[in-house]
């Protein structure tokens, strides 16, 4: 599964670049999310402390996440759930493939889960013999497409919607050369209506798991969640750990926060409580660890675990914006991408921490107030302790030969312009040297401000 | 008050100019300016590509340099900020403390500790303000468009004491311009085309000379602009306040 990434982050970015027009168009689409996001934002006076509050929330439940999640089962039990353990993907995939197999299902009809990509579900059902189709409609044009989600909340963002028609002209038969959206949509649900109809096992990730009732909420704007859950005789619920929230009353908190940071919207146009199976049906919920309390145990990266996964810093991420999701080669993207996942595997994922600016847009929106600019900042220092920076061509010898240099203490005016001259990459003024492949140096100044100063010696007060 | 004067490596050798006038500037304002002649770098570098451990000797020489001065201040945010967040020392720690919360980027400087309220200063043009996010986000020099919070900006504040400077308004005004460090070499198509972004944003609404309190921003962008034969230029934002009428 996990296998080493063919390219790192700047060269699928350098990639995805050479089509500037769709980078243009890309990232004036997220930016226009971005905005959508200020102005509602802006319209709750109490905004910011509603972040606070959330991060408060989280920071007791990450500090108490076993006593939650034990008060979470025994409620969830109570109510005729059936509460699984996994510890890592693999055990997860084969709790929800003897689950159907029990039942005799072969056609599972899922919705809004990226615990499950991370898992790389579908192919292991796939390969024994279950068919799954993803029923948000983003995500089941990822998998017309044969593609991950390149972004947790706009699964495709990336395409275009000629691309989508082209897409379902080739896997529905739909006319070609259509692209309006709503034409596209119909057609789409269409064929998801089929599904629902006859799939009789629904699999659903979970937003927010309550502790004190032992219920679930999953947030969608498509009904899909829904639809499927209802109509299935087994509904699975796929939940990372940190999903837990202690009370009901703290849903208010974090259903207002989520919309409005993802999309712009007041809220999600479901948020759908699942508490107990409907008579005749099953209901189970895995709870999946997968690197989650690994990640607890590391103090500086802990926090990473309150996302509430909104996309927000996504959206707000100009690299992610200029590069596209896939060019982080992994389930998450962007920012929150970027700090968890080297933690599931550094030597795979050393590129992330060093894929942005850390501009400290991404801490600034995220709803759950997660410093995620200061997480890159010492993943950074981690992944190079670790002996990982010198596998990611991104930090060839150019750049190491640049931060390797200590300059001692004897470098004296006079000597540190041949210091700089010597070190900073960007000063080699040759085709080789990044820098100058689109960007021309400063020109030199014919002295430095040191030996300006040697000799006009102004040291003190204006004169005169 | 004497303030010890911090010119980052990269602006001693390639923006002397931005240094000159940020003495000058401060000169003018009638603060005792030293200069430290044996300064170098505040080790960003290193610490930003992930190598914070092996900052040390950098770390100790700018508190040797910068240790007996009643202020620090310096023409970038960004080395400031560097400094502010990361300069430590076993040995020396209160003294380090010390450091951390004397230095002040200029701007800051002179609206929060001079309180500069009037400039003798005139530039006629038309001015884009880059906010570099080291500078915004770390230093709060303006208020961050993210935040549901009120809003100001100190660079602004300056500049509408300059006379007959027009400012102008961006599309999006505080983005980050892509240069971010190393990542300006590793990641450079990324870079280049956020730099790229930015510098339309300013050309679009009508800049004739984009500044800021980073070079490193304005660094990028200039290499930019040059390559593609624009006339529009960049200029520490120093250089616009000790511009004389
Ligand atoms: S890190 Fe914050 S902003 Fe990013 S997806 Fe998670 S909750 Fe949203």
């Amino acid at each position: 599964m996990m296998q080493p990434a063919t390219k790192d982050h700047a060269a699928l970015s350098e990639i995805f670049i050479k089509d500037e027009e769709r980078v243009n168009w890309h990232d004036g689409s997220l930016w226009w999310i971005r905005q959508k996001r200020d102005k509602v934002a802006k319209q709750i006076p109490e905004w910011e402390s509603l972040r606070e509050v959330a991060s408060g929330i989280k920071s007791n439940v990450i500090s108490n996440l076993h006593e939650y999640l034990l008060q979470f089962e025994a409620n969830a039990k109570k109510n005729g759930i059936t509460v699984h353990w996994a510890a890592d993907a693999e055990e997860h995939n084969a709790i929800v493939y003897s689950i159907l197999k029990a039942k005799e299902i072969n056609q599972l009809v899922k919705s809004k889960s990226m615990l499950t990509e991370e898992c790389h579900l579908n192919e292991y059902l796939q390969e024994r013999g279950i068919d799954v189709i993803n029923s948000d409609l983003g995500e089941y044009i990822q998998q017309l497409a044969k593609e991950p989600p390149s972004h947790i909340v706009l699964p495709c963002i990336h395409k275009r919607k000629e691309e989508i028609g082209e897409l379902f002209h080739e896997h529905l038969g739909s006319q070609k050369g259509e692209s309006d959206p709503t034409t596209l949509t119909r057609i789409a649900r269409k064929h998801l209506r089929n599904v629902f109809m006859t799939r009789r096992g629904a699999l659903t990730g979970v937003n927010f798991a309550v502790a004190e009732t032992g219920e679930f909420v999953v947030c969608t704007n498509e009904g899909n969640a829904d639809m499927g859950a209802h109509l299935s005789e087994v509904h699975i619920a796929s939940m990372g750990l940190e999903k837990i929230i202690p009370q009901k009353k703290h849903l208010g908190v974090f259903l207002r926060l989520l919309a409005r940071s993802a999309t712009g919207q007041p809220i999600t146009i479901y948020s759908s409580h699942f508490k107990k199976p409907r008579p005749g049906q099953e209901m189970h919920i895995v709870l999946v660890d997968c690197g989650r309390t690994r990640q607890l145990g590391r103090e500086d990266f802990r926090n990473s675990l309150k996302c509430i996964k909104c996309g927000a810093c996504m959206n707000t991420c100009p690299v992610y914006r200029k590069s596209g999701g896939h060019s982080y080669h992994n389930t998450i993207a962007g920012p929150i991408g970027a700090i968890l996942a080297p933690n599931l595997d550094m030597k795979r994922h050393a590129d992330l921490p060093f894929a942005s600016t850390l501009c400290g847009s991404c801490s600034n929106v995220c709803p759950v107030k997660i410093n995620i600019h200061e997480q890159l900042y010492k993943w950074r220092q981690v992944v190079v302790k670790e002996g990982y920076a010198a596998n990611t061509k991104a930090l060839g010898m150019k750049a190491i030969a640049w931060t390797l240099s200590s300059p001692g203490s004897y470098i004296t005016a006079g000597k540190a312009g041949r210091w700089v001259l010597a070190n900073i990459p960007l000063a080699i003024n040759n085709k080789l040297n990044p820098w100058y492949k689109q960007r021309d140096m400063p020109d030199s100044p014919k002295e430095s401000f040191s030996e300006w100063f040697v000799k006009n010696k102004k040291n003190g007060k204006k004169e005169g | 008050m004497t303030v010890g004067l911090f010119v980052p490596c990269y602006v001693n050798q390639l923006y002397p100019s931005a240094a000159i006038a940020t003495l000058e500037l401060l000169q003018q304002l009638n603060v005792d300016v030293v200069y430290p002649l044996k300064q170098t770098c505040c080790g960003q570098p290193m610490a930003n590509s992930g190598f914070e451990h092996l900052t040390q000797k950098c770390n100790d020489l700018f508190i040797q340099n910068f240790a007996q001065f009643d202020y620090i201040v310096a023409p970038s945010a960004s080395c400031v900020l560097h400094i502010k967040d990361h300069l430590h020392s076993p040995e020396q720690e209160e003294t380090a403390t010390g450091i951390r919360n004397k230095i002040y980027e200029l701007v800051e400087f002179l609206t929060d500790v001079l309180k500069v309220e009037k400039l003798n200063a005139r530039f006629p043009h038309k001015v884009g303000v880059h906010h570099s996010c080291h500078g915004l986000r770390g230093l709060y020099l303006a208020q961050m468009s993210e935040l549901n919070a009120a809003p100001f900006s100190k660079p602004h504040q300056l500049l509408n004491l300059v006379q007959d400077l027009e400012l102008v308004t961006l599309d999006r005004g505080d983005e980050c311009c892509g240069f971010g460090g190393t990542f300006c070499i590793a990641e450079e198509a990324v870079s280049v085309k956020m730099g790229k972004d930015r510098v339309t944003d300013h050309l679009k609404n009508g800049a004739e000379y984009i500044t800021s309190s980073d070079l490193s921003c304005l660094m990028h962008m200039e290499g930019i602009l040059h390559r593609n034969k624009s006339n529009v230029k960049v200029v520490h934002i120093a250089e616009i306040l000790n511009s004389r009428i």
